[in-house]
């Protein structure tokens, strides 16, 4: 808005960067820059679902084996988790919108906890994966792919069922977009934790209120968009076939 | 035009407002991170011509006599790598686009300028690793890292490089962010999307190609990176891989990675065609929504480089049919651009040559993609020498003339010193004669079979060598015209005539404050009244056919 | 052409001047509109320089009516371009009928050619003048290509795959072929020559080399030594595999209900991977031979499946050549 030829800014706010006519223009370049900021992980992310498109729809039953051995409760567990953890976040905003503050420390803090449960959770599945010799190649040296298969019948779930058609070659395929994209996913929660951190102690600093909340907004679509990932991988991942042969548990 | 304050020179300015090292490499002016890059790319520049001389001078003979071919191999590898990721897709928006985005649009700054100085420095990160790459041994899979030599073959230094390169993606992902989000946000009042300068529009439309398709070849990177450390078979086909689909990955980002480095160049060249005729761009809406037809066309043409690597045959009619879709909006550019030139007021100055020669020159240059977009040609012409000569036509002829036009038309404003005309206009003509006596041979060369990345050929073929021997000439004087502005630039910054605020005497925003502008750029914020290359008045406006606004006198 | 320089390299296969003729068009339309706009720039900026330091010309908007114009027909000159290479192309990479098979194993980096009769070249294939040539191509290690400038044919071996390309010889000669993708150090030195020759002299030179086994009798031996026909039957008649009689180029339906073609990469798939594709009625019981055969016993063994169906594959030896030497009957 045009606002004459004034080069003081009259009601400035001591959050307004030196380069922007008023809060208004920052928080809309912040806004903007955070959703120009998703789509590249878009597009980040993207190469890897190609990636999965394309080898699951070569060796289905490979895939369909792989996804059964993933254990479909700790996934919906993190599933949940991330949900809850966005309606955490989502509080946060809201709450510096009206200017509560003890209300947004709680939420981002509940946010925090709900994120590291995700990744406690990560961590275990990983340790899974790892005493069932499923890491892929020698992302681990001395400790190769190498899963114990299960013989027709055998209902051992540590062991790899294998639905007709698959084979362990490519099962690790599987295994390798597995660890990537979660892989890829954790390392954004972190930063996002790291994040959270951050605002929850400019949030005790007072820092945020109705009239400057904009940060928080910001994170909060970064930490949405991140849940938003999840919510796609989760799927993908741990749902294929289990309506088929080979599925345990 | 609006009167604006404009100080007196000896006042302060973005250079010396303040001093020392750290006021350098800790600043947050967009013009001051302009200069940084400039200094980096220059020094990445220089290192890739090297290799050049290097590669010229060994193909002078049919033997290998200079050095031994894994060393070649690495000689055009590093100095494909340095050219591409370390010059052309930085130059042009990380210096011009940098330094003078905020200025056109009447801004103070870039939106996020610490983000900015972030840019510079993953920039000198990526670079530093990639140097580590190239010092402790270097790296030898071509550009282009085609699996599986670069994963399971090649016993160079594969990772270090393409860390070097990951990381420096991450510089141009956020100068585009960056870029995007100041033109949309930060423009002064009254400056509206048409009334913008076309350098803006075309750096708009690179930034969307630097946000969309850099994050493709970080994760390809990444993919390869883990298929050569711990051998996970994503590429490779006895564990069920498929290293075709490396190329498709590698080159959905790296096509429009080619329109990242020619759009910067096309905006130049537009401000220049305009300013050195006194005209507005012909057909400005048409230039402008060109640039962003290339963007997008850009996205859906990467196949092209497929077309003999066992892609399917119908695959390849596809991409070969939207492949000269893509060609179209830059021809409608050169038409605009020469259009422009009618009942023009043109002079000659240096950046007016530079301007003149990037159209010629990329017009050759584009219409040689038409002889690779026909499949059945391209099917003797890839990887031949034909390719080498086609892109180096559009990034030397092209991208580099532009950005030396640019250079040197912006150097006042940006030094506050005017360059000598005469070496100007010398160099400007050695670069052009050196320019197509190195690269003209190679389209010969390229039909007679001489495969690309060649480090011997046969000695039978002389007139193989004849060609060879007319390229290196070409490049000696191709060198030898760029070192002269390297020279004489640089003796400007303390012997050249000093120059005003305006000295070409145009309306652009950009010349309306003080040449070095101060460090916010303008004393007031700008209020925009005027179109885009506003010389006269709208009443007086020419109308050629039926077009928007009709003159209220002819 | 090639009086005092060189501009394109010799013509001698039946596709070459097909690409020569349309590469001389796209040259033509280039030099035609470089050469417009070269002149028109120069005219412009000649006449139109600026002869008072003060002047300011006239504004010009544009004209909806010249955008058009040079839309239209760059775009329309586009598709002509299109059209004709789409075509040529297109014909190029139909499979040809009644071709010579030459088996190309490239390996970093030498190329081997083994002829269905047995011959074994070292990057050297002799072929004959006037006859269609069928390459199946294999790589041992990095994505090679077979370049033929003399032909305008190129085409690439990735790992993994079979591919393939024909072309047909116009005159005898000695050409050059290189390896087109950058494949490590010697690159720039794997390649050799394509000796076309009259079907006579073929025939000498076939016989001068014809001590050595077939691809397709070295596959039945291992067929035999590899215990394929425990499952495959003795006669490749079947048993708990399928049978393999006829199977070759026509289609086999699947476990799943779809049909595929039972192509060179079919029989490939097959041995290396065979749980990918199991023949309907039978169990995913056939081991997977990855990483125990080298590309040419592979090939070996496809050479044999093919000798099991009707014969439109090469067998014993080549059919007798009829053409006249230097005759080349327009595919």
């Amino acid at each position: 808005m045009p606002e004459g030829l004034a080069t003081t800014h009259e009601a400035s706010h001591s959050a307004l960067q030196h380069h922007f006519e008023n809060m208004e223009q920052q928080r809309e370049a912040g806004t903007l820059g955070m959703w120009v900021f998703l789509v590249t992980e878009i597009m980040f992310f993207g190469g890897l679902f190609l990636a999965y498109t394309i080898y699951r729809y070569q060796y289905p039953a490979a895939f369909a084996s792989a996804s059964n051995h993933l254990d479909i409760r700790l996934g919906a567990i993190n599933t949940a988790v991330l949900i809850v953890s966005s309606f955490t976040m989502a509080m946060a905003v809201y709450s510096t919108q009206i200017g509560k503050q003890r209300n947004t420390i709680i939420c981002l803090i509940l946010t925090m906890i709900l994120g590291a449960t995700f990744l406690g959770i990560k961590a275990v599945e990983y340790h899974d994966k790892y005493r069932d010799n499923l890491i892929p190649g020698q992302l681990i040296p001395g400790h190769p792919f190498n899963p114990v298969v299960a013989k027709p019948g055998d209902t051992d779930p540590h062991k790899l069922h294998l639905v007709e058609g698959a084979t362990v070659r490519n099962v690790e395929l599987f295994y390798w977009i597995y660890f990537a994209m979660t892989g890829l996913h954790a390392l954004h929660m972190i930063i996002g934790l790291g994040i959270m951190l951050v605002l929850t102690i400019m949030a005790w600093r007072g820092r945020f209120g109705p009239e400057y909340h904009a940060p928080v907004e910001v994170s909060g679509l970064y930490w949405h968009f991140v849940d938003i990932i999840w919510i796609f991988l989760f799927p993908l991942l741990y749902l294929l076939g289990r309506h088929l042969e080979g599925h345990i548990g | 035009m609006e009167e604006f304050v404009i100080p007196k020179q000896a006042g302060a300015n973005y250079l010396n407002a303040e001093h020392g090292l750290k006021s350098w490499l800790l600043t947050k002016d967009h013009k001051r991170i302009a200069l940084l890059y400039l200094g980096a790319i220059s020094f990445f520049f220089f290192i890739g011509s090297l290799y050049a001389m290097a590669i010229r001078l060994e193909l002078l003979s049919p033997q290998a006599d200079l050095v031994q071919s894994s060393t070649y191999n690495k000689m055009f590898t590093q100095h494909g790598i340095i050219m591409v990721f370390f010059f052309l897709i930085p130059s042009i928006p990380s210096t011009l686009g940098n330094f003078l985005i905020p200025m056109m649009i009447g801004a103070k700054d870039l939106a996020f300028p610490r983000i900015n100085l972030l840019s510079w420095y993953i920039y000198i990160l990526g670079g530093g690793v990639t140097i580590y790459a190239l010092l402790a041994g270097g790296v030898d899979t071509g550009w282009t890292f085609y699996v599986p030599y670069s994963t399971t073959f090649s016993n160079s230094y594969v990772i270090a490089a393409g860390l070097g390169i990951f990381i420096n993606g991450f510089s141009s992902i956020l100068t585009g962010l960056n870029f995007i989000v100041t033109i949309h946000t930060m423009r002064a009042p009254g400056m509206t999307w048409y009334r913008l300068p076309l350098f803006v529009w075309a750096h708009y439309a690179t930034s969307l190609i630097m946000i969309l398709g850099t994050p493709v070849i970080a994760i390809t990177i990444l993919l390869v990176t883990l298929e050569r450390l711990a051998h996970i078979g994503i590429f490779d086909p006895a564990a069920g891989g498929d290293p075709i689909l490396f190329q498709h990955l590698f080159w959905f980002y790296s096509h429009p990675a080619v329109y990242i480095m020619v759009l910067p160049g096309m905006g130049v060249i537009s401000e220049l065609i305009a300013n050195f005729s006194r005209k507005n761009i012909f057909g400005y809406k048409f230039v402008a929504f060109s640039s962003l037809a290339i963007a997008v066309f850009g996205f859906l043409v990467w196949g092209h480089h497929l077309f003999v690597a066992s892609q399917s045959v119908y695959a390849g009619m596809i991409f070969s049919f939207l492949s000269f879709a893509v060609a179209i909006p830059s021809a409608i550019k050169v038409f605009n651009w020469t259009a422009t030139l009618y009942k023009g007021s043109i002079s000659y100055d240096t950046p007016m040559l530079y301007a003149l020669g990037f159209i010629g020159l990329f017009t050759i240059g584009g219409m040689t993609g038409l002889f690779l977009a026909a499949l059945a040609v391209d099917v003797h012409l890839s990887d031949t020498y034909f390719v080498v000569a086609h892109f180096h036509y559009i990034m030397v002829g092209g991208t580099l003339l532009a950005y030396l036009g640019g250079l040197h038309y912006w150097w006042p404003k940006i030094s506050g010193r005017m360059y000598p005309e005469g070496w100007g206009r010398f160099s400007a003509l050695v670069v052009f004669v050196g320019f197509n006596l190195t690269f003209a041979p190679q389209f010969v060369l390229g039909y007679l079979g001489m495969p690309r990345r060649y480090h011997t050929y046969p000695a039978d073929m002389v007139s193989w060598q004849v060609l060879h021997v007319l390229s290196t000439a070409g490049a000696s004087i191709l060198g030898f015209g760029l070192m002269v502005p390297l020279i004489y630039l640089a003796w400007s910054l303390r012997y050249g005539r000093i120059a005003e605020a305006n000295p070409w005497k145009l309306p652009g925003l950009e010349w309306q404050t003080a040449s070095p502008p101060p460090t916010e750029n303008f004393l007031t914020t700008p209020i925009v009244t005027t179109e885009a290359y506003e010389f006269a008045p709208p009443e007086h406006k020419e109308v050629v056919g039926k077009f928007e606004r009709q003159p209220t006198e002819v | 052409m090639q009086s005092w320089f060189p501009l394109i390299p010799e013509s001698a296969s039946t596709y070459s001047g097909d690409v020569d003729a349309l590469y001389f068009y796209i040259s033509g339309v280039t030099v035609f509109f470089t050469l417009l706009i070269s002149f028109v720039i120069i005219f412009f900026v000649i006449k139109y320089r600026r002869r008072n330091p003060t002047e300011i010309p006239r504004p010009i908007e544009g004209s909806m009516k010249l955008e058009t114009l040079w839309s239209v027909i760059p775009l329309l000159i586009a598709m002509t371009i299109f059209f004709w290479g789409a075509k040529v192309y297109f014909n190029q990479y139909r499979p040809p009928q009644n071709a010579i098979e030459v088996y190309v194993v490239g390996k970093q980096w030498m190329w081997k050619f083994q002829h269905a009769t047995g011959q074994r070249e070292i990057n050297e294939l002799h072929i004959p003048v006037g006859r269609k040539i069928r390459l199946i191509m294999a790589t041992e290690d990095v994505i090679h290509d077979v370049f033929v400038p003399a032909f305008r044919i190129k085409t690439d071996v990735v790992p993994g795959r079979y591919t393939t390309e024909w072309f047909e010889a116009t005159k005898p000669g000695r050409y050059h072929f290189f390896c087109a993708e950058y494949c490590g150090m010697n690159h720039s030195g794997m390649g050799g020559y394509v000796v076309v020759m009259d079907p006579t002299e073929f025939e000498n030179w076939l016989s001068g080399n014809a001590n050595q086994m077939s691809p397709a009798a070295a596959g039945q031996q291992m067929f035999e030594s590899l215990g394929c026909a425990s499952c495959h039957g003795a006669n490749a008649e079947g048993g708990r595999g399928p049978a393999l009689l006829g199977v070759y180029g026509n289609n086999v339906t699947l476990n799943n209900g779809t049909a595929v073609r039972a192509d060179e990469g079919y029989v490939r798939e097959s041995i290396l991977n065979p749980q990918a594709k199991i023949v309907t009625g039978f169990g995913p019981i056939m081991p997977s031979f990855q990483g125990q055969l080298s590309e040419e016993q592979l090939l070996q063994l496809v050479a044999y499946v093919k000798s099991l169906s009707t014969p439109k594959t090469e067998t014993a030896k080549p059919p007798p050549v009829a053409a006249k030497p230097g005759a080349s009957p327009k595919k």
